[in-house]
């Protein structure tokens, strides 16, 4: 590398480091006040920590030891699992199937349904509750996992549809005018084809898909309810706090802990993100 | 195909029958923290003196008026749910989603003032869990004493302390009106407190129901009191703009400061609990301790102000009024001497029940004998009134209102845009 | 004996079950099978239609018809038909209109920086070797719950007397520049709104990030090389051929940001509430239609909200139509 090459990048690199540092402040305020106690939180700011930060006494484990001993949190734990995981897998093949359709077979309303499907990421949860409850009860569904996965399918089902179509339509033609000269059906261009490709964009909408259904509350307090035996950690996260919205260091500790998993999600994802799958199947 | 279907709904019946057997209790509740646990001590002391009942709780809380709602429309509500919002009783008492529990609930052991306030239309609807009175003003004992300062007893002496404390060089206030997205309603507190102050009872009852307009003149007075001293840089803690940043559950703190911050701060019972857990030296009654919220118009004297949590049973079809026997168990049981021993011992807050031993509830807090007392001695109670009004105003023009107004906004269009709302919330 | 050959009756009965289950399926199974070989895209796009027919579309219907009607906590019931008078409230109401205000300067910048942003760091990191570190940390904000977000941001913004020791970062900085605390969320109407939006950026620009990323990663690296092999320099290639192939994705990403301002109030529910003319449309609705008891106007706002996304996906299905390719 030649050195006006490097200088040329030495303007990238304060950019990033920059973003990288106001994107960090937050997120470390957040890890140290989650060390600190409630009084001392209100009366010095987490900043001041930072200097002596060697001086372990002014930091405190209490606030994670309150949360992780609350009961049931191990349950809440679980649950958090039981619906997420196949809330999100369900909506990431619903959505790849339908994307696929979409964006490549032929029939007719194609377009005016999918703009139909992407018009309907504006629907506002909250209004749809109340008929889709009701009719809910009806055939059976309310209140079980199922009904929360088929739940969560829904609401995240335009954006990721969306996504997936906007990945999977981009796909070089080339590539199913050879599947179609071997006479493989669309079930199996489909699956040999367009989801090995996908895999970067399948990667990401994983990956948020899950983010939302892990951190959601609302839906999980109307689709099952806040029962111990089947509600998520979120629910029993909020139950931490005072009903007047005070325990700022429980809810910090908190906000750490639930953050663990979809936080390794992402770093063992992180290697799905790379150039070249693309690529390389273009040239075979 | 069709023996099938048979033979799996028969199995269905028998799992049904055998589910029914046992009977339930549903609780939702919006208790988390200390009181959930003290709630869970009164579940376990009722499931020992009824075995053959059980009680399932729900802990629900920023959303629990929309899950409410939701699980009301769709049909499977909760038995019992506690709620601190009279309006919304009232609305669906009205609409029948709820359990008349005349003749099937004894409300004999009630404080007298609470009882009515359980009432749709003359109608019982509901028991108190608990209660809390607001009309209290907190101090440092220690800080007082040092500097020789009197409780006031009127407000001409609160204003002539607020004064001396400035001429001391101190701030008298600490006021907080930050609470997240319920920021406002610690302002007002405020506003009707000294709404039962100076117009009395009778007209804060025609404000409440929007009998007076917004723009009437005893609200525009009720404003401009509390203007008196939220508005006055000198005496509040920060200023209008500390008023309105500090979290209400942060105020206290400048009073226990050294030195102090500030030396006075309006709250209600439940305050007691932020002050002991953010300075766990502090001994109520000795360190910090509390006078009532004093006289402006020696016509109406010193009302009491304060809010609660009224236990509401909802119609889930049974044989009793819509209800089931177990469920009327557990209302009776929430009332009764032991159940609210349990729940005000271990929360320091107001018990509902005029039977219960103050000395025995609360030996180690005179802070709250003091207000029970106050409580049961009422002449004059009167419910939070932004709780009473419709959501759009009391928890939605009202908090904002207060707050616009501290923040500058002139008074005649604060209370336009509430009159405006109020107009439409009222309307049917 | 008779007894017996009851048992043995429910056995049998028993026995069938698996059978006629199995039929059920096999035949559901095999009519899918023929019709889906007749219409592979049913196939497809079915269960995405069905599923969001039930969640979304029929609500949707439910809600446009409830629009027309009064207050009220129900969807049908004891309601009254009012006509426009939801609509008029929508549209004219001086609450709503400031709702819209701060709608359209949250559709503005919010989009815009997220978008801009995101797609500057799918680019930039892509030459940088600490790149997976540094996508970590932009990632992070979008794995903290609404709540712990508004706890830290609280103590960014968060306020005290002067003279007093500043806990929030913000007001520390003024202070040892030498000026004055603020009290940085009741600076209305800008600078207030302002700060929310640079909370829900925080939040946000990693998703962006990550699915702009995601399409660039996506660029054989073969045009790249070509690129730079005839004499492009690295603004020339980013401006000529990076750019157009992003440039689907870049409008993805952005419709769905402003989506996302349309329809989530998170940070303002948890940070003002709608306070000192922080309202915006979508909080609006969750108070009507939860803490009002006011179902029409909640449906009319969302209605609306609905009605506003229209413009945007004018512009996408421009896209569509404009795309070659298989399309």
């Amino acid at each position: 590398m030649n050195p006006t090459k490097l200088l040329g990048r030495f303007p990238i690199h304060v950019f990033l480091l920059v973003i990288a540092f106001v994107w960090v402040v937050p997120t470390l305020g957040l890890l140290i006040t989650s060390f600190r106690t409630p009084g001392e939180i209100v009366t010095s700011g987490w900043w001041t920590t930072i200097p002596r930060l060697y001086d372990v006494s002014q930091f405190t484990l209490q606030n994670y030891h309150s949360v992780l001993t609350r009961e049931g949190l191990g349950l809440a734990f679980r649950n958090s699992l039981f619906i997420s995981v196949p809330s999100t897998l369900i909506s990431v093949i619903v959505a790849s199937l339908a994307a696929y359709g979409f964006a490549w077979l032929k029939f007719r309303g194609r377009k005016a349904l999918f703009l139909l499907v992407v018009a309907l990421m504006v629907v506002p949860m909250h209004v749809t509750f109340i008929p889709v409850i009701t009719a809910f009860r009806r055939i059976g569904l309310g209140g079980t996992y199922p009904g929360i996965w088929l739940a969560h399918t829904a609401y995240g089902l335009p954006l990721t549809t969306f996504l997936m179509h906007s990945f999977i339509s981009g796909i070089p033609k080339e590539l199913f005018d050879s599947a179609a000269i071997d006479g493989s059906s669309p079930l199996s261009t489909f699956w040999r084809i367009v989801m090995p490709i996908s895999v970067p964009a399948l990667a990401s909408v994983f990956i948020f898909q899950f983010l939302w259904i892990w951190n959601d509350l609302l839906v999980a307090l109307v689709f099952v309810g806040a029962t111990p035996d089947v509600a998520p950690l979120t629910v029993a996260v909020a139950n931490l706090v005072t009903n007047r919205g005070q325990n700022w260091e429980l809810l910090t500790a908190a906000a750490f802990i639930t953050m663990v998993l979809p936080v390794f999600v992402f770093f063992s994802l992180q290697r799905y993100f790379v150039r070249g799958i693309l690529a390389g199947s273009v040239k075979g | 195909m069709r023996k099938a279907m048979l033979l799996l709904l028969g199995i269905l019946m028998i799992g049904g029958l055998a589910l029914a057997q046992q009977k339930s209790v549903h609780v939702m509740h919006g208790w988390p923290g200390h009181q959930a646990v003290a709630f869970a001590k009164v579940v376990e002391a009722f499931m020992a003196e009824y075995p053959d009942i059980n009680v399932t709780v729900e802990i629900v809380g920023r959303d629990r008026p929309a899950i409410l709602e939701t699980r009301i429309a769709a049909g499977n509500p909760p038995d019992i749910s506690p709620i601190p919002w009279l309006g919304l009783m009232t609305e669906w008492a009205r609409e029948g989603h709820l359990v008349p529990l005349d003749g099937l609930v004894d409300v004999t052991e009630q404080i007298d003032a609470l009882t009515p306030l359980g009432m749709v239309d003359g109608v019982l609807y509901g028991t108190w869990q608990s209660a809390n009175v607001k009309s209290l003003v907190w101090y440092n004992v220690n800080e007082f004493e040092a500097r020789g300062y009197e409780i006031p007893e009127t407000w001409d002496e609160l204003m002539a302390l607020s004064d001396q404390i400035v001429a001391d060089g101190g701030v008298p206030w600490s006021i907080g009106l930050e609470s997240g997205a319920a920021s406002g309603w610690p302002g007002t507190d405020w506003i009707e407190d000294i709404m039962l102050r100076t117009a009395g009872p009778e007209v804060y009852d025609q404000w409440v129901n929007h009998e007076i307009p917004w723009t009437h003149p005893a609200v525009v007075e009720a404003f401009e009191t509390f203007g008196e001293i939220v508005l006055n840089p000198d005496y509040v803690y920060g200023g209008p703009v500390g008023a309105l940043t500090t979290n209400f559950g942060d105020a206290a703190a400048p009073l226990f400061t050294d030195p102090p911050g500030a030396f006075l701060h309006k709250q209600a019972t439940f305050i007691s609990g932020f002050i002991t857990d953010q300075f766990p030296g502090l001994v109520p009654g000795e360190d910090f301790d509390v006078f009532p919220f004093p006289e402006i118009d020696p016509e109406f004297g010193i009302p009491i102000m304060g809010g609660g949590d009224v236990s509401i049973v909802f119609d889930t079809g049974g044989p009793l009024n819509g209800t089931r026997e177990e469920v009327i168990a557990f209302v009776q049981f929430l009332s009764s001497v032991e159940a609210q021993t349990i729940w005000a011992s271990e929360l320091g807050e107001m018990a509902a029940n005029k039977n219960i031993d103050p000395m025995a509830v609360y030996p180690d807090d005179p802070i709250a004998r003091t207000a029970w007392q106050m409580l049961l001695e009422a002449e004059i109670f009167r419910y939070d009134g932004s709780d009473l009004m419709p959501g759009a105003v009391g928890a939605g023009s009202f908090w904002t209102g207060v707050m616009d107004y501290v923040s500058g906004v002139p008074l005649d269009v604060v209370l336009e845009f509430i009159e405006d709302t109020a107009i439409d919330a009222y309307a049917d | 004996m008779a007894r017996a050959s009851r048992v043995s009756v429910v056995f049998r009965g028993l026995w069938r079950v698996p059978q006629v289950l199995w039929s059920c399926t096999r035949r559901t199974t095999s009519f899918v099978m023929r019709r889906t070989q007749e219409r592979p895209w049913l196939f497809f796009v079915g269960p995405a239609l069905l599923i969001l027919g039930f969640f979304l579309v029929y609500p949707s219907v439910a809600t446009v018809w409830r629009s027309f009607y009064g207050r009220g906590a129900t969807l049908f019931g004891d309601i009254r038909y009012v006509g426009l008078d939801n609509w008029r409230y929508v549209f004219t109401h001086p609450t709503m209109t400031g709702a819209l205000r701060n709608n359209a300067l949250w559709v503005g910048v919010f989009t815009m920086t997220t978008v801009g942003l995101g797609t500057a760091l799918a680019v930039l990191l892509d030459r940088v070797r600490y790149e997976r570190i540094l996508k970590s940390v932009i990632f992070v904000p979008a794995a903290i719950s609404y709540v712990g977000a508004s706890v830290i941001w609280r103590f960014m913004y968060a306020y005290r007397p002067a003279g007093m020791p500043q806990i929030g970062v913000l007001n520390a900085l003024v202070v040892a520049l030498g000026g004055e605390p603020q009290g940085w969320l009741l600076l209305r109407p800008w600078v207030n709104n302002l700060l929310l939006i640079v909370v829900a950026i925080w939040i946000w620009t990693g998703f962006c990030m990550v699915i702009m990323s995601a399409a660039y990663k996506n660029i054989p690296k073969q045009l790249l090389e070509a690129s730079r092999i005839d004499g492009a320099n690295e603004w020339q290639t980013f401006r000529k051929v990076i750019l157009p192939l992003l440039w689907p994705t870049a409008t993805v990403v952005g419709v769905t940001m402003v989506v996302q301002v349309l329809k989530t109030f998170d940070v303002v529910y948890v940070m003002t509430n709608g306070a000192f003319e922080t309202e915006v449309v979508a909080n609006r609705m969750y108070k009507e239609m939860f803490n009002f008891r006011n179902y029409g106007r909640a449906s009319a706002i969302a209605v609306a909200l609905f009605l506003f996304l229209v413009p945007f996906m004018v512009v996408n299905v421009r896209r569509f139509t404009g795309q070659g390719g298989a399309r």
